[in-house]
């Protein structure tokens, strides 16, 4: 293997990680489909051309084995609280851990297409171009699917997190003026 | 002197109409809120997102990816 494909494949690595847990919400599955994802990727090496984004085209082929081969899976994998408070038990104990343990319940109530595409525009750093042909689809979706994932996760999380994201001092005034 | 005064108390008079002036100003201000606001939380979410996000990429390379090229890279050397 080239040096450098190698190095630029480990590089993607941490980021695909982060996607696969976002995707799937559970770190021991997240890990396998990396792994798959490198197999494949590494089996195909000869398709990827040169010059162009390695962390996009592993992006492309973990999301597309993901839809595959999790699709499948789907029911148990979007069974979203039991699951996640599983998946995030085996994560290590770190600091605002319980703030991204609101925020992942949230995320995975985001219907998938939504979800997948507000973390590759909003998390991962691809453009809205980047996006559309990692999920196959026309620009124009991918923008309409992260303006819908960001109203609905601020819905969600004005519900779930009343001091984070709860009523603003206008709000509390009519409250306290209420009693 | 009478229109003096007359003339003091219309001059106050617009003065005096600056608080209705006022108020129109903040219901202005509170109608905007609910806008600004959801700029607020957008701007909170993507901080959410990134730092949850970035939790893991923090956590670097694990071992096993690192084996696994290593391995696979290997495999095809023998097959050359």
């Amino acid at each position: 293997m080239d040096e450098s494909v190698r190095k630029s494949v480990l590089a993607a690595v941490p980021s695909l990680r982060a996607f696969a847990i976002s995707l799937c919400g559970n770190v021991d599955r997240a890990d396998d489909l990396v792994q798959e994802t490198m197999v494949r990727a590494l089996a195909n090496i000869d398709s990827f051309q040169p010059g162009t984004n390695m962390s996009a085209w592993l992006f492309t082929i973990l999301r597309n084995h993901f839809r595959s081969e999790y699709r499948k899976r789907r029911r148990e994998v979007e069974d979203s609280d039991g699951h996640y408070a599983d998946s995030l038990k085996q994560q290590p104990e770190q600091h605002g851990q319980v703030e991204f343990t609101e925020f992942r319940k949230a995320l995975a109530q985001l219907p998938s297409d939504q979800r997948e595409a507000l973390i590759l525009v909003g998390a991962s750093g691809f453009s809205y171009e980047e996006a559309a042909n990692i999920c196959g689809c026309a620009v124009g979706t991918i923008k309409s699917r992260v303006n819908r994932a960001r109203t609905r996760l601020a819905e969600l999380l004005a519900i779930d997190g009343v001091n984070d994201f709860g009523p603003d001092e206008q709000t509390r005034a009519v409250l306290a003026g209420g009693e | 002197m009478g229109q003096l005064t007359m003339s003091s108390e219309e001059e106050r008079k617009p003065v005096g109409q600056q608080k209705p002036m006022e108020s129109a100003a903040n219901r202005k201000k509170s109608e905007v809120k609910p806008a600004k606001l959801g700029r607020e939380v957008q701007a909170r979410l993507g901080q959410q997102l990134r730092a949850m996000y970035d939790d893991v990429v923090n956590q670097g390379v694990p071992d096993r990816f690192a084996d696994l090229v290593n391995r696979l890279d290997g495999s095809n050397k023998d097959k050359h």
